[in-house]
């Protein structure tokens, strides 16, 4: 009996062991051996570092890199900046029917996908698009102005698409933050500003980590929204791990490529977190 | 006890799935091509009459190279590649195997371009690619608002600033070439020769970037930009322009000075391909002049099959002519393969015309 006790959890261990093992495990370590191995000559292939050192001697590589690295940071705070002061009014002044329909309403756009929605902003943003006929009309603009293709329309477009990231994680811990430890922070003289800083964001701390990490690891691997609205001044780069192994059929660098953006991203979330003194199990496991 | 059986029990319902994924049908032609290559209509009546039944994927040339290297040639039984692009990476990761020319009726193809083909898919003595459909690489011009671009380069005059697409891939590095009086075909041989061409064309296209609107990907967003009349003139495939004619009679396709850049696409079979049979029987099929001539109705370009020209009717005869004087056409220049290795310096160019500023 005993041992079929064991055999039985085995198999029930066995989806999510084969799930970890052929899709995640497997293909990293394949992704490994492939980065470490440079072309000799058609068909030869020697092991090396040669991968990696390409990502450095070319300026424009480790340029994207730094620069997709930085905007997603910018990216991650412009969507927190926008989501707080949605999730606090969602998470503390709404109450019964009205919180579920605020909630959905911005559950709403995720229903359609993601390229999808960036193909509407593609739409409105144009330069024959929406934005654009409608200031000419008002007269505001004397001719029709290409909002496409630069810098701010792809930051618009990683908000936008990864807002309820951010927004979901506050409101569940803005939820749990007790009304009246906010009275209290009032009737011992503080105002608006010192209650935020006091006790309204040390309480949301771990929300604020969780939203901030799903939302950096998701621009920072987002491969439609910079490619369409940035167009020919997106570079991203995913674009360039996409060419690498698309275009260039160069696998091999494609594969240095990908460790190093796991590479940094990971470390960008171990440094947030050390920063902030949470640990991954406070911020995730809630 | 009851734990076991159920635990037997699933155990053989794996094994189940994993014999399910390799039992495929014999009589299934796993197609891989370009739209408009394999019509519906087409493909209903050769089923009908061989009673093999074909799967069509749509691709491209990267996109056919990468899924055939990522499975070492299997997937597909039949695939669609241009000419040029068959020696390099056949040389590189062996993804086809040789045909059989015994089984292609080689009295249906147009005899110069068969043996163009040919000599351009032969590695090791074998041959790898008979020709299908033929085409240009050109300008699509707005005559009413953009008349005197006659070249690749005027596309770059300030005239235009914001008003011109082309793609960022090698076709558009090696027009340049040519419209900048450079002969890029001739120093395929040569790699540092042809580095140092390339790094002419970079700077002309990095200086030309601002006056780009977007670099096109799909056809269907060249078609969006110009008939919202936001792009007045691209470089662009010669069916794009003859589409865009149809309804817009001011747009057509115009080859330029310097030579419209000619591509075949062939037919090449997958190294690990299953339906071999089935591919020559689908390629004898399709190169019938009557079924040709359907082909072209659908896909807008001509085939390689001889005399189906002749079945081509109306408009697109006209739009050709109007197109290809004569001498544009003895003024066609053919891409010859591209050796292995060039294709990476390319990439790097295309990479910092891309990642250049320009507004």
């Amino acid at each position: 009996m005993r041992s079929e006790g064991r055999l039985a959890l085995w198999l029930l261990l066995s989806p999510a062991l084969l799930w970890l093992t052929l899709l995640i495990v497997l293909p990293h370590v394949d992704m490994v051996i492939l980065a470490l191995s440079e072309r000799v000559r058609p068909r030869v292939y020697e092991f090396g570092f040669g991968n990696f050192a390409e990502f450095f001697k070319e300026p424009l590589y480790w340029h994207t890199f730094g620069r997709t690295v930085a905007f997603s940071l910018l990216a991650t705070l412009a969507t927190f900046l926008v989501a707080f002061p949605t999730a606090y009014y969602i998470a503390k002044l709404m109450r019964g029917r009205a919180k579920s329909l605020a909630f959905i309403a911005c559950l709403l756009p995720f229903w359609v996908s993601e390229l999808v929605r960036t193909l509407g902003w593609i739409i409105l943003l144009r330069e024959t698009g929406v934005v654009s006929t409608l200031l000419l009309d008002l007269g505001i603009t004397g001719g029709r102005v290409e909002f496409l293709y630069n810098d701010a329309a792809i930051l618009v477009g990683l908000v936008y698409s990864s807002l309820l990231f951010m927004v979901v994680p506050l409101v569940t811990s803005l939820d749990t933050l007790d009304d009246s430890m906010i009275e209290a922070g009032y009737d011992l003289g503080g105002n608006g500003f010192d209650v935020l800083r006091e006790i309204v964001v040390p309480h949301a701390v771990p929300g604020i980590l969780s939203g901030s990490i799903v939302v950096f690891m998701l621009t920072l691997g987002n491969y439609v929204t910079p490619t369409l609205l940035g167009g020919k001044n997106s570079l991203w780069f995913t674009e360039q791990i996409y060419n690498q192994f698309i275009t260039r059929f160069n696998w091999q660098l494609g594969s240095a490529f990908g460790i190093l953006l796991l590479v940094a991203s990971s470390g960008i979330v171990w440094a947030g977190l050390k920063l902030s003194r949470q640990s991954l199990g406070t911020v995730i496991g809630r | 006890m009851k734990t076991a059986n159920v635990s037997k029990g699933l155990l053989a319902a794996l094994v189940a799935i994993g014999l399910g994924v390799t039992a495929a049908s014999a009589e299934t032609l796993r197609l891989i091509t370009w739209g408009g290559y394999a019509p519906d209509d087409v493909v209903a009546d050769f089923t009908k009459e061989t009673g093999i039944t074909v799967e069509v994927t749509l691709s491209n040339n990267e996109e056919m190279i990468s899924k055939l290297r990522a499975t070492g040639g299997a997937g597909f039984d039949l695939a669609q590649p241009s000419q040029d692009r068959i020696l390099g990476p056949q040389i590189e990761y062996g993804i086809y195997k040789p045909l059989d020319l015994a089984k292609i009726d080689a009295g249906q193809f147009i005899a110069s371009m068969l043996e163009a083909t040919k000599a351009n898919t032969t590695v090791e003595g074998e041959v790898y690619g008979v020709p299908h459909v033929w085409g240009t690489d050109g300008l699509v011009v707005n005559r009413a608002a953009a008349a005197d671009v006659k070249d690749y380069t005027d596309l770059c005059d300030p005239a235009y600033a914001g008003k011109v697409s082309y793609r960022l891939k090698r076709p558009t590095l090696i027009a340049f070439a040519f419209a900048m009086g450079m002969q890029p075909f001739e120093k395929y041989k040569n790699i540092d020769a042809y580095e140092a061409l390339l790094g002419e064309v970079e700077k002309k296209l990095v200086a030309c970037k601002g006056n780009v609107k977007a670099y096109w990907e799909g056809a269907d967003a060249l078609m969006n930009m110009v008939r919202s009349g936001e792009v007045v003139a691209a470089m662009a495939w010669d069916t794009g322009g003859w589409k865009l004619n149809n309804d817009m009679p001011d747009v057509t396709f115009v080859a330029p000075k310097s030579g419209a850049l000619g591509w075949i696409d062939t037919f090449a079979i997958p190294a690990k391909g299953k339906a071999d049979d089935a591919a020559y029987k689908w390629i004898n099929y399709v190169m019938r002049p009557e079924i040709a001539a359907r082909i072209t109705a659908a896909a807008g370009n001509f085939t390689a099959s001889k005399g189906a020209d002749q079945k081509i009717e109306g408009k697109l005869k006209e739009q050709y002519a109007e197109s290809f004087p004569p001498e544009a056409v003895d003024n066609i220049k053919w891409y010859p393969p591209v050796p292995a290795g060039l294709e990476e310096l390319e990439g790097k160019v295309l990479d910092r015309v891309k990642a250049a500023s320009g507004n």
